[in-house]
């Protein structure tokens, strides 16, 4: 098994997500993730994809969606060349006695508290895949209330694969 | 001018000559409007049988099938024949009414979400919410449908949006989609690789599928084939596209296909596959064929280029360009050794049946009906055992072999026949049924006789889901299950009650009179044989 970052470029139509997470489901396609925003262009959407599986699988599920009607572009965001972001929202149960430890480990990340209950703490964190996984590994011994991860959302560096939309 | 008004006009712009349908308020509009052109609407018994109808029609005048529905059941009762389209990649056009568009998702009368519910298996989907789009969404629809790989398109239309007024009809000249562009040029450096593969292949063979067909390169493909002589099998939706008795043909591959032609495949060195999937009944352990031999896979969808396979030499692209571009090569391939070896096995490999004296031969009864049939005759072949023989015996010329492959899709056979005689009047067409599958489309009897659409129909009755019960023959110790099909109706009364001349045969006796007889003059009837119930088709 394999994981791949693809992202996309669609039409800003309605049903184009239910369209794309459809073809997911019923080949049997495996989505770890999935973002959408719509573009600096309103008539487009970019979606942030992880899809995992094996090669054949991957090289299929690029060209099945490349196919849908109103997919402009689907390309693989590699690591090397790509930046990945996730945002995490993490309510972590925290006693008077506890918050100096959870306040230290949230500088660390450089992640934010973003709010404050007498028994628990909301920590606003963003980064790679990683890190996340990293910082919750983190606060093993603190009780996680609840956990809400937006999935990535990638953008390829430099210049050169950039799609300009004229028409 | 109303939205219903501007629906009629783009089928009158996109040249639609006839509409298979079923009206129900929903639609209504639409069905007033239609009286005031020249197209001809169609009422069919059944929803499926409009889309197996615009079926037919697709695939032999290589226009876009178009069929029209209510909303709700009318719209579900489509389904099926939209997947079978789109299985066999048939450019169709399905146009529903839909409620009201403010009470969309709040459950009333015949509202179903139709877009969402086909959403598998349609090429695209519209649900029209702007009467203005009308123009627009017709024109993509009948590009989107008939390009790259075709399929069916569905349209849904809100009810009130065909009764509101469209100030200005203008239907364009052009789509602009900016994110629907089909590769139809075949890459040039790939092309001549495949060239160059079949200088160096001692024994190529080409796989032939239905692509052929509805990229209208019948024609180029067969000045390939001839030019360069390579020997051609097919799989079942690429039957026809070599006459049958071409030398340079070896039958057709597969589970249900010919033994010599799945050798063919087996002992070749350089298979190039056009317009076919690799599907599982044409080739059943994709992986194991493709040991130590050159794989060059042409087809439209670049999604189906290594979906089962990979492929050595992948080429995206049109057949009918890409074979254009072969013309244009040159190559000095000679395959003499090998051709002689295959039709060896042509000859040899073949396994005799043991027909029931008693009963209707079917395969030598096929045979006899494709010979006596017109040169240039449409045969339908329904599904089951009745396909099954046909694929193996049924004799193509210069005419057609139509039959639901993908979806495999029982009571196909009549209302696509209904579809391809509409499609093309002078053509002889003829539909084999078994007698289960016949009974799923019986009813259109009614609409081959209103809208006076000639066809011949043959029933092989044999009291069976025959395929079913040689399935359960063999997968489970001769343990029928629910494949009795006692109580059928009396085929010789039926044809009375519908007024068509029906002819019931026990045996093989005067068999070529009784075929010559029914298939005189060009009126619809009906022709019972009786097959033996034990029969199989290995």
């Amino acid at each position: 098994m394999q994981k791949k970052v693809f992202q996309l470029l669609v039409d800003n139509t309605s049903g184009v997500l239910s369209r794309i997470s459809g073809l997911f489901s019923r080949r049997g396609y495996n989505i770890e993730s999935i973002t959408a925003g719509v573009t600096a262009d309103p008539r487009f959407t970019r979606i942030t994809i992880v899809a995992s599986g094996d090669n054949d699988i991957l090289d299929q599920i690029e060209k099945q969606v490349g196919k849908l009607v109103d997919v402009r572009d689907i390309r693989e965001l590699k690591p090397a060349e790509s930046v990945y972001r996730e945002l995490c929202l993490i309510k972590v149960e925290a006693s008077a006695e506890q918050r100096p430890a959870i306040v230290a480990v949230t500088d660390i990340f450089r992640a934010t508290i973003v709010d404050v209950a007498p028994d628990s703490l909301i920590i606003e964190l963003i980064g790679n895949q990683s890190k996340i996984d990293a910082f919750i590994g983190l606060l093993e011994g603190h009780k996680i209330l609840e956990l809400a991860r937006t999935g990535i959302a990638g953008l390829s560096r430099g210049k050169e694969n950039v799609i300009w939309i004229d028409e | 001018m109303n939205g219903a008004d501007a629906m009629v006009k783009c089928l009158v712009n996109e040249g639609v000559s006839a509409i298979f349908g079923y009206p129900g308020v929903a639609i209504c509009p639409f069905f007033n409007s239609i009286l005031d052109t020249d197209i001809e609407s169609i009422l069919v018994r059944t929803e499926q049988n409009a889309a197996h109808a615009a079926n037919g029609l697709a695939r032999v005048t290589g226009e876009v099938g178009v069929c029209v529905v209510t909303s709700g059941p009318g719209a579900t009762n489509l389904i099926t024949g939209i997947a079978t389209a789109f299985a066999d990649s048939i450019p169709m056009i399905c146009i529903s009414g839909q409620v009201e568009s403010n009470l969309l998702g709040s459950d009333v009368f015949q509202e179903a979400d139709i877009t969402g519910a086909v959403e598998s298996f349609v090429k695209f989907s519209y649900l029209i919410k702007k009467v203005e789009d009308i123009p627009r969404v017709f024109k993509e629809a009948f590009y989107i449908a008939n390009s790259g790989r075709k399929g069916p398109v569905l349209i849904d239309v809100p009810v009130d949006i065909q009764r509101a007024t469209l100030k200005n009809y203008v239907y364009p000249e052009e789509v602009s989609l900016r994110t629907y562009k089909p590769t139809v040029n075949g890459h040039a450096v790939q092309i001549k690789n495949v060239l160059k593969e079949l200088e160096k292949a001692k024994r190529p063979i080409m796989c032939v599928g239905g692509g052929v067909f509805l990229s209208d390169a019948v024609e180029e493909f067969r000045a390939v084939v001839t030019k360069y002589k390579i020997p051609v099998v097919s799989t079942l939706m690429g039957i026809g596209a070599l006459p049958t008795e071409h030398p340079l043909y070896y039958g057709m591959v597969g589970n249900n296909g010919k033994a010599y032609a799945n050798r063919a495949m087996n002992e070749s060195d350089l298979i190039i596959m056009v317009g076919a999937r690799v599907a599982d009944r044409a080739v059943s352990q994709p992986d194991l064929i493709m040991e130590k031999k050159v794989m060059v896979h042409i087809d439209v969808d670049p999604a189906e280029i290594g979906k089962n396979v990979g492929p050595t030499i992948p080429l995206v692209g049109d057949a009918k360009h890409i074979f254009g571009d072969f013309m244009k090569q040159e190559c000095n391939c000679e395959h003499e050794d090998w051709i002689a070896t295959l039709n060896s096995y042509k000859e040899t490999m073949i396994f005799p049946r043991n027909p029931n004296p008693e009963y209707v031969d079917p395969a030598e009864f096929i045979r006899i009906l494709s010979n006596k049939m017109k040169h240039d005759a449409i045969y339908v072949a329904d599904v089951g055992q009745n396909q099954m023989w046909s694929c193996g015996y049924h004799i193509v010329r210069d005419g057609r072999f139509l039959t639901s492959g993908g979806m495999g899709t029982m009571g196909y056979a009549i209302p696509a026949a209904m579809g391809a005689k509409k499609g093309d009047m002078s053509k002889q067409v003829v539909a084999v049924c078994g007698d289960g599958s016949f009974q799923m489309s019986m009813m259109e009897f009614a609409t081959i006789r209103q809208a006076k659409i000639p066809v011949k129909v043959i029933v092989f009755a044999n009291n069976y889901l025959g395929l079913v019960r040689e399935y359960q023959y063999n997968a489970y110790d001769a343990h029928y299950s629910v494949v009795d099909l006692t109580g059928n109706p009396n085929l010789e009364k039926f044809a009375e009650a519908y007024e068509m001349p029906f002819v019931r045969i026990y045996n093989m006796d005067h068999i070529e009179e009784k075929i010559e007889a029914f298939l005189k003059d060009d009126t619809t009837a009906l022709m019972e044989c009786m097959i033996d119930p034990m029969d199989t088709v290995k």
